[in-house]
């Protein structure tokens, strides 16, 4: 009875929510245009009391999904009685309701923390940026309210609920989409500051300086989403690859590509005043790409794995919003975006030109994302032609873009602002060039059939590692004074910088980590029955024997392996293959035993009904310097957001002619 | 307004209306042009060490099925308990195309997963794929007896599909089969 009350408490919060979004949409901003400061004042408690209301109907949802109230649709439909808790309780976003309820809590915390933090923000523009925030809101409120109520009830009451897809029944993918979200939605940060901008015509040193700590705090969350979808896939997918250019894993990657394009174009508009109505857009694209991401998960207009259950109308709600939403925000920067005036000038060859550079290259890997992604169904709906894009489409577009990017990130730090001297740069790094060629010649004589590709990715991985400590060297004057002293510098260097290092080092390890992995990674896949034996790169994998198991809601055959190297026992790995109870579906989880250089990867498969069973078997080099690499740069987003500037935010935006201030810090910078 | 300004919008402009002809099409019912017509005439290797290669002259004789997969496919594993069920029933015969893949994967993931067809076409460079019209993996064809194909479903099966349209349109063909048989 208490459970019931619950639901409907949730139902009611939710439309509470909705009715203070569409005040707080339309009020603080006529109040910002008219100047009037009561109208005004209305942002920011609007915004708490929207959070407050969404979180009320979030946990109410939370709950009946961990007392498994059937009565509740969205419990019935994904959640059963005899999963485990902890599933119980991540399928309260397993489902498209419960989901889209994750995404309007954090867009609202998103805009209580703009409403807490941004206390030195003008008035005007905070107002119009919480405005813009809850136009937002009140389009995914209206959705979920209108056409996917999370907490409506199914009468009569289901004695048993029908279950979450096996596939999500796992931690990895369990906190995947939490993380996601807080990157996706924490993007329309950026957007609602990019709109508020074009609303208030201006941009400048000050805006941008607002605008990244919460772009660089949502690339740091998609960055950790995306790693950790990665890494599901890895062992979860039971075939040890770690990306397979899925729509659904291309629609995370879009904005994050997007994304990254605008912490690096938000520096030039913080340091030199320039390149501002192209951060606008890019605050406006990164945010759209999010938006469309969920349009290609929710509408089933891609066939992929991960899609929820499908609906047109759904579909037809969603293109509807993007299309008031992106369509708004360029029209509205068609109108405003001419008037904004550039401030400094540069050469091509400077700090600034490498970031347009790197934004150029970007953009250009994110179109090419975007075309292979949306390109059948495009040239479909043009042609009635019918094609198919696969992993070959993006080896050949997206790879070619990363090699220029990359071999450019290393250079642009070690570029003066304003105006560069490239050889100057070129001799300062001509060590490192040295070692990386080195290391990539030998690496090229040492692969089978002397791979190019190997040693193009060696080379770039050492650069990349190396070449991003150089100017840290540098700064802290390594060898040149005594230890103590570079030590002491060191612990004096601004954090940003520090952030900036770490994250071009973890971008190297990844990169080393994918070069290694796809040239000497070996498998083997056989039938073994028990007692019998193979061997890979030095390992011998011995069948124990296959039993079955059982779960709390599944059933499974586990095989053991008994892996020796040399004759002595290294591990035991135990690969299962699980049937969910009231699916078809099977999945597999591998069995993964990190040693040295790599991971062991044991999969088992059918049986061959004469006592053997289909079983692979990889090594998978420097595999986990994927994900460490981009934890690696995940920590370097954090280490940067820590950094002073950002702790104590902007300085008011009249208090220093523009430029003055400005030149100081970046002279300060070099 | 400089025109410029105006160029994210048009494309934008160009992408929502594609997305909303897409959102039209629900693209697992597309009719196939090639439905009525005769398989192409194609002779495909086999896989390694898993089934022998597949030609268009298999497809006579008896009423089939030709599923489109590949390793890299991940709804092809949604689907795939489905065919194994299939295959034990013995109900009709399945064969596979595998699209765009490499000869090695493809071995692996039919070990892996179990392989339920009686032969595996491997289509490495996607030319049959393309005279099937294959439209994205996984793709499913009926095919009768003389080689027609009768039925295209695009996208992963699931139950429904499997019981309600693709195994009753076999059990249709078969029946005509033996009536025209009979008829002789």
């Amino acid at each position: 009875m208490e459970g019931q009350l619950t639901a409907e408490l949730g139902h009611f919060a939710l439309l509470l929510a909705l009715m203070i979004a569409a005040v707080q949409a339309v009020v603080p901003l006529i109040g910002a245009q008219r100047d009037v400061a009561p109208w005004i004042a209305v942002a920011r408690p609007a915004a708490f009391g929207q959070f407050l209301m969404v979180a009320v109907a979030f946990a109410a949802l939370m709950r009946a999904f961990l007392i498994s109230d059937f009565s509740v649709s969205a419990v019935y439909q994904s959640s059963h009685s005899q999963m485990f808790w902890l599933y119980k309780l991540t399928g309260t976003w397993g489902n498209h309701e419960g989901s889209l309820l994750l995404w309007i809590l954090i867009l609202s915390g998103f805009g209580a923390a703009v409403a807490a933090f941004g206390t030195n923000l003008p008035p005007a523009l905070q107002a119009r940026v919480l405005a813009v925030q809850a136009m937002i809101g009140v389009g995914f409120l209206s959705f979920i309210v209108f056409t996917s109520n999370p907490l409506a009830r199914v009468i009569p009451v289901p004695p048993e609920g029908l279950g979450l897809n096996p596939l999500l029944q796992d931690p990895g993918l369990a906190f995947h989409p939490p993380f996601l979200y807080l990157g996706y939605v924490g993007f329309s940060m950026a957007f609602s500051f990019a709109v508020a901008a074009l609303i208030e015509g201006r941009v400048d040193p000050a805006w941008a300086r607002w605008v990244r700590p919460w772009t660089l705090a949502a690339w740091c969350f998609l960055t950790i989403g995306i790693t950790g979808g990665s890494w599901w896939s890895y062992y979860e997918l039971g075939w040890g690859g770690f990306w397979f250019w899925d729509p659904v894993e291309n629609a995370s990657f879009m904005p994050w590509l997007a994304g990254t394009a605008l912490l690096h174009s938000a520096i030039v508009v913080e340091r030199r005043d320039t390149l501002k109505s192209w951060t606008v857009l890019l605050a406006i694209l990164t945010f759209s790409l999010s938006l469309l991401g969920t349009f290609i998960v929710r509408s089933g207009v891609l066939t992929s794995v991960h899609a929820f259950a499908t609906d047109p109308a759904r579909g037809m709600f969603i293109l509807g919003f993007l299309i008031v939403v992106i369509g708004g925000s360029l029209t509205l920067y068609a109108l405003r975006a001419p008037a904004l005036k550039s401030g400094g000038l540069f050469a091509p060859i400077s700090r600034e030109g490498a970031l347009v550079l790197n934004n150029l290259l970007l953009a250009t890997a994110c179109a090419s994302v975007l075309l292979g992604t949306l390109y059948p169904l495009l040239l479909d709906a043009l042609t009635g032609d019918k094609v198919t894009v696969g992993p070959p489409f993006f080896d050949a577009t997206f790879g070619p873009l990363m090699v220029p990017l990359l071999a450019a990130v290393t250079v642009g730090p070690m570029l003066p602002w304003k105006r560069a001297d490239l050889m100057g740069a070129a001799q300062r790094l001509r060590f490192v060039f040295i070692a990386a060629v080195l290391v990539g010649f030998v690496t090229w004589i040492f692969t089978t059939g002397m791979s190019w590709p190997a040693a193009v990715g060696i080379v770039l991985s050492v650069w990349l590692v190396v070449g991003s400590l150089v100017p840290l060297a540098e700064r802290v004057k390594l060898f040149s004074v005594p230890f103590t002293e570079s030590l002491q510098r060191a612990a004096g260097m601004p954090r940003s910088v520090w952030g900036m290092v770490m994250a071009h080092a973890g971008l190297g390890f990844v990169l080393l980590g994918i070069t290694v992995l796809l040239t000497w990674q070996t498998e083997l896949g056989t039938v073994l029955k028990p007692g019998q034996s193979a061997s890979l790169n030095g390992y011998t994998f011995t069948f124990e024997g296959a039993g079955n198991v059982r779960g709390p809601n599944y059933t499974a055959v586990r095989g053991v392996f008994s892996v020796t190297r040399d004759g002595r026992p290294v591990t035991t790995l135990a690969p299962e293959t699980r049937s969910y109870v009231g699916s078809a579906m099977t999945t597999t989880e591998a069995s993964i035993r990190p040693v040295w250089f790599g991971d062991l990867y044991a999969a088992i498969g059918e049986s061959d009904g004469a006592g053997g069973f289909a079983a692979r078997f990889y090594f998978k080099p420097f595999v986990q310097w994927i994900w460490l690499g981009a934890m690696v740069m995940v920590a370097g987003g954090f280490v940067s957001l820590s950094d002073r500037r950002h702790r104590v935010g902007a300085p008011a935006r009249r208090g220093a002619p523009a430029g003055g201030k400005i030149r100081t810090e970046a002279s300060a910078a070099e | 307004m400089r025109p410029a300004f105006l160029v994210p919008l048009i494309i934008f402009g160009l992408v929502a209306v594609a997305l909303g002809i897409g959102l039209g099409l629900r693209p697992a019912e597309i009719p196939s042009a090639l439905i009525g017509q005769p398989v192409p005439t194609f002779a495909l290797p086999g896989v390694p060490s898993t089934a022998p290669g597949l030609s268009s002259a298999d497809l006579k004789g008896q009423v089939s099925i030709v599923n489109v997969f590949a390793s890299w496919c991940i709804p092809c594993r949604e689907e795939h308990p489905l065919w194994m069920d299939v295959a034990k029933s013995g109900s009709v015969v399945l064969y596979g195309l595998n699209y765009k893949d490499t000869p090695e994967n493809a071995a692996q993931w039919l070990q892996t997963y179990g392989n339920p067809f009686k032969r595996v076409g491997g289509d490495f460079g996607g030319r049959v794929g393309i005279d099937f019209g294959v439209y994205g993996v996984p793709e499913t064809f009926v095919i009768d007896g003389n080689g027609v194909i009768r039925m295209k479903h695009i996208g992963p099966i699931d139950r429904a599909a499997l019981d309600n349209e693709i195994l009753p349109k076999v059990r249709e063909l078969q029946a005509a089969a033996q009536a025209a048989a009979k008829a002789q």
